[in-house]
């Protein structure tokens, strides 16, 4: 009989009743034919796999990364209190030891939502990773994370929520930002001042195979992982690289999905985005469950599946490499990069804009971090959206210094209620979420 | 009147049921070697000086083919597989003479690669040569598209007895379990057929010319000759016969845990409001998961007569049995020594219980009478914890719908009902020391041949459409038919009700035992390229467990007595 070599729990959570529009890719048939997949192969009956009933976030752990504007229950659906919920039953069964690594087959996906929330971008408003995170380095004693992104687009919320801590690795894979959305995700994105470094963006070229992939695994992320050292490696499991995608263009399959999987040996992994729900959903949740569990998955193949025809000309296997070495070089010069950011400065400011395309709302930031070199740095962000709404959200890192705790509470209460609909204190030292308004 | 026979593993009851209650019910020992005399003599003797015509038929729920598969006494079958992509269905491997072919089907019912007729032939003519008669044939997705199995069954008809398809068995999708259920249908075939035609052709021989119906693992009967195509549901149907048996003094309004102390082990179930809950897929028994529909029932390796030990200062029941009772002459001390020991013993010899008991009350520093209460709590404490966690596990079934978490349904059994051996006294001390209030079964002796004679006829169907493609169908019934673009959900709910009413009066059903349930039904928008392009469209229906519409006046006259 068949059982898994890693103890492996499963949540499914397809959401049959929800979607963001009629025919929009993130409706409710997307993982109708994965699970019908999963069923017919009798996954859930080897030894060794368990599956887990979704339970719900509640405000709380969404309140430990997000500032939400006017407030959670207004940005959200209930379907996204499940998908959180999924990731976070699943980080619960893997620190309580029932199962050694999980995977929670979710939707919505999340790795869009940045730590600002006015709506919807990339059919994403809240984070499920990054809740799962926080939730866990509260709950448990988890310090240490790498988040290693694998959906073809740039997980740009996540970066955007750890731009500053140096104990959180993210290192994104993904479509050229300049062919795809969201546009961003390039090497010299690298992180803030505090953190330079502990942001890593690999850009691929478009028709990038397992080969391009493969080889970022091997000869970026593991060495990299091999000393960042993290408690949990956390792998963001987008599915559209693959090669019938209908909103990418890249060439990588359920065979790849399943290597990449086996290399990386994720504690836990998350869906995100994924559209081809029939040609490549299936077989691709297939090979990363069979991969996590480690039970052979060299029979994975998808109906069209040609290697051949996948294979990535010369001329990106060297762009992939180069793009690599470039990477790798940001990853060794972290100290002098974080450094140099310093400058001697008191204060870090930028300023940027944000599309939410999901929502069609557009946002205006002005961030300001204290830079310190005992801690990640106290954050102040004024954001103001054309919904009309201004904000004022200020975070006190996890393990911030005491002079970084006096300036979030000097920011939070020296705010005038006047300028703002709401001011937003989330201290994470004591885990807790203030609001002040008019 | 309705006869119901129900063997056990110990003994066999017997109950003569009709318009006046309970009219007869005997116990009679279980011969496990000579079973076909048990159940002969059994019928012979419930109805003598009955006149035949005054018999409406008889529900027979037997161990025959759970103790084939558990004795692993199975006659050689041949089983060939079609896998394609996917995990390697050598895995699933179930016997010797296992064969996996090519071809290929996806999971919208695509064929992706065409079978080898020429593989299929040589199978054949191999398993031809080995004497083998009986084969089963499953393919991946067969519940999607039978083409490839209904191919491979052409080829095979001609040289073999029977041949059991993967397609037919069910609608649920899961390959590697319509290969076990495949296997053991094939396998328990010839002796299901065997058995009871004997038993048939007895009776007849005898005058009593009544229907047989055999009961299912899911707590619903099915016409004897209809099994002969499933032989596989006569498999495990004892732990539903008690259940049954309850489901017909139970509270209409209440959920309850029904808990059967046997032996050698206790059995638990949930009645929702008369209704027993089922199992997500089907029967589990040694190596195989099946696709085999049962009820959601539990089982623990504590009964009557489980090993008592003392481990270090800590007492300790099961889960394994050596024997019966010291009191009736068996190795061990058992709970139910310790009954006797209290006084509650019936027929047995208290002397020896006493003895047994003695070198553990020393050690435990108590008097015998005390100990014996330390174990009779214990086991009641070990089977109230079980109960709890099979709770538990039922609430914590996944859903896959927001609907569904919202409502975030959970049962909250209040009350229990104990049957089997020493019901009374089980049942008095657990409501004594939990959260339950314990409710009573009238007959509980014989409460399992009582279900078994009153339990109605059950069976499923799954119907799935594809307005695109324009069809709909449901392999399972063999039916397959051309719809318009217009179908909707409500037209698949209306032809599977029909589909399903047909099944069920071929399997033997009263038409007036058809309460159709509403197991699944959903549908979803299929969009392709950003246009939608059509409906895909399940439904799934059944006849639920319960019992035959005339059982109240038989109850009541029951619990009056």
């Amino acid at each position: 009989m068949i059982s898994a070599k890693h103890k492996t729990g499963l949540v499914f959570f397809p959401a049959f009743d929800w979607a963001i529009s009629p025919t929009h890719p993130e409706r409710e048939e997307r993982l109708l034919y994965t699970q019908d997949q999963v069923f017919e192969e009798g996954i859930l009956d080897i030894d060794g796999i368990t599956e887990y009933k979704a339970g719900l976030v509640d405000i709380k752990d969404i309140q430990r990364v997000h500032f939400c504007a006017p407030d959670e229950p207004s940005v959200m659906t209930k379907s996204h209190f499940i998908s959180a919920g999924g990731a976070k039953t699943i980080a619960d069964a893997v620190m309580k030891k029932k199962i050694e690594r999980g995977f929670a087959l979710v939707r919505p996906p999340g790795h869009h939502a940045m730590r600002v929330v006015h709506g919807g971008r990339g059919f994403c408003n809240i984070n499920n990773e990054a809740i799962m995170i926080e939730y866990l380095r509260s709950a448990y004693k988890i310090d240490r994370v790498a988040i290693i992104d694998t959906d073809c687009h740039h997980g740009d919320g996540t970066q955007d929520i750890y731009w500053h801590d140096p104990d959180t690795l993210f290192i994104s894979l993904h479509q050229d930002g300049r062919t795809l959305y969201p546009g961003s995700g390039f090497p010299e994105e690298v992180g803030g001042p505090m953190a330079a470094g502990a942001t890593l963006n690999v850009p691929l070229p478009p028709y990038t195979s397992a080969e391009g992939f493969l080889h970022v695994i091997k000869e970026l992320a593991l060495p990299i992982l091999e000393e960042f050292k993290p408690d949990i490696i956390v792998n963001s499991a987008g599915q559209d690289n693959h090669f019938t995608d209908p909103l990418t263009n890249m060439n990588f399959s359920a065979q790849g999905y399943a290597d990449l999987t086996r290399l990386l040996k994720p504690d836990i992994a998350v869906l995100e985005g994924g559209y081809s729900i029939e040609g490549a959903l299936p077989y691709v949740n297939l090979g990363i469950i069979l991969a996590m569990a480690g039970i052979d998955y060299s029979n994975v193949r998808e109906p069209d599946y040609n290697p051949e025809n996948l294979r990535q000309s010369a001329q990106i296997s060297r762009m992939v490499e180069k793009t690599c070495d470039t990477v790798m070089s940001n990853w060794r010069a972290r100290q002098l990069l974080r450094n140099r950011m310093k400058g001697g400065k008191a204060f870090d400011k930028r300023r940027r804009n944000i599309m939410y395309d999901t929502d069609g709302i557009y946002e205006t930031q002005n961030e300001t971090i204290r830079i310190c070199n005992d801690c990640a740095g106290a954050l102040r962000i004024d954001s103001s959206a054309d919904t009309g709404r201004h904000i004022l959200a200020v975070h006190v890192p996890r393990k911030a210094c005491h002079a970084c705790q006096e300036q979030g509470l000097e920011w939070f209460d020296g705010a005038s209620t006047g300028s703002y609909d709401a001011i937003f204190l989330q201290n994470r030292v004591d885990d807790t979420y203030l609001i002040r308004k008019k | 009147m309705i006869i119901g026979l129900d063997v056990g593993g110990t003994h066999t009851d017997i109950v003569l049921v009709g318009d006046n209650g309970l009219l007869r019910k005997i116990k009679v020992p279980t011969d496990t070697a000579a079973l076909f005399k048990t159940v002969l003599s059994g019928i012979e003797k419930i109805t003598e000086n009955i006149p035949p015509e005054k018999i409406r038929h008889a529900v027979l729920s037997t161990t025959l083919t759970t103790n084939a598969i558990v004795q692993n006494k199975l006659p050689p079958v041949g089983m060939i597989i079609s896998g394609g992509p996917g995990l390697d269905p050598v895995l699933f491997q179930t016997n010797p003479h296992y064969f996996t072919i090519s071809g290929s089907i996806d999971h919208s019912g695509r064929e992706i690669e065409p079978i080898e007729t020429t593989q299929v032939e040589d199978i054949a003519r191999h398993l031809k040569s080995d004497g083998i008669r009986h084969v089963g044939v499953v393919g991946k997705f067969s519940a999607r598209n039978p083409s490839h199995e209904l191919q491979i069954s052409e080829i095979l008809t001609p040289h073999f007895d029977k041949i059991f398809l993967g397609h037919r068995i069910s609608g649920h999708l899961n390959f590697p379990r319509r290969i076990h259920t495949a296997f053991l249908n094939a396998s328990v075939y010839p002796i299901h057929k065997e058995f009871f035609e004997a038993v048939k052709a007895s009776l007849h021989q005898k005058g009593l010319s009544i229907p047989i119906y055999i009961l299912k693992a899911d707590g619903g009967t099915m016409r004897f000759d209809a099994s002969i195509d499933f032989p596989g549901q006569s498999i495990l149907s004892g732990p539903s016969a008690s259940v049954m048996g309850s489901v017909a003094f139970a509270p209409a309004d209440k959920e309850i845990i029904v808990m059967d102390i046997g032996g050698s082990t206790t059995d638990m179930a949930v009645l929702i409001k008369q209704t027993p809950l089922l199992c997500p897929l089907g029967i589990e028994i040694g190596p195989y998961k099946t696709l085999i529909r049962a009820l959601n029932s539990h089982s623990i390796g504590i009964g009557g007569d489980s090993v008592v030990r003392l481990e270090g200062t800590a007492l300790k029941i099961g889960p394994d049995r050596m024997g019966r009772a010291l009191a009736y002459g068996g190795p061990v001390l058992t709970p139910t020594d310790a009954l006797f020991v209290l006084g509650k013993g019936e027929g047995g010899d208290r002397e020896k219980s006493v003895q047994g008991l003695t070198p553990i009350a020393q050690k435990m520093g108590l008097s015998v009478e005390a100990a014996a209460f330390e174990i009779f709590d214990l086991a009641c404490q070990d089977i109230l914890t079980a109960a709890r966690e099979m709770i538990g596990r039922i609430n914590g079934k996944p859903v896959y719908t927001i609907k569904e978490v919202l409502e975030n349904y959970q049962i909250m059994p209040r009350h229990i009902m104990v049957i089997g051996g020493p019901a009374p006294y089980f049942a008095e001390h657990m409501e004594q020391i939990s959260e339950f209030t314990a409710l009573k079964v009238p007959q509980w002796s014989v409460a399992n041949a009582i279900g078994t004679a009153l339990s109605r006829t059950t069976c499923e169907m799954t119907l799935f459409a594809d307005t695109q493609k324009g069809i709909a169908m449901a392999p399972e019934e063999a039916f397959s038919k051309s719809i318009p673009a217009s179908f909707t959900k409500k037209d698949a709910l209306e032809m599977g009700h029909d589909l399903l009413r047909q099944k069920a009066l071929q399997n033997g059903a009263d038409m007036n035992d058809l309460d159709v349930d509403v197991l699944e039904e959903l549908e979803f928008n299929m969009v392709r390229g950003f246009r939608f392009t059509g409906k895909n469209i399940r439904v799934k229906l059944q006849i639920k467990p319960g019992l035959i519409h005339n059982y109240k006046m038989i109850t009541d006259k029951i619990s009056a007595l």
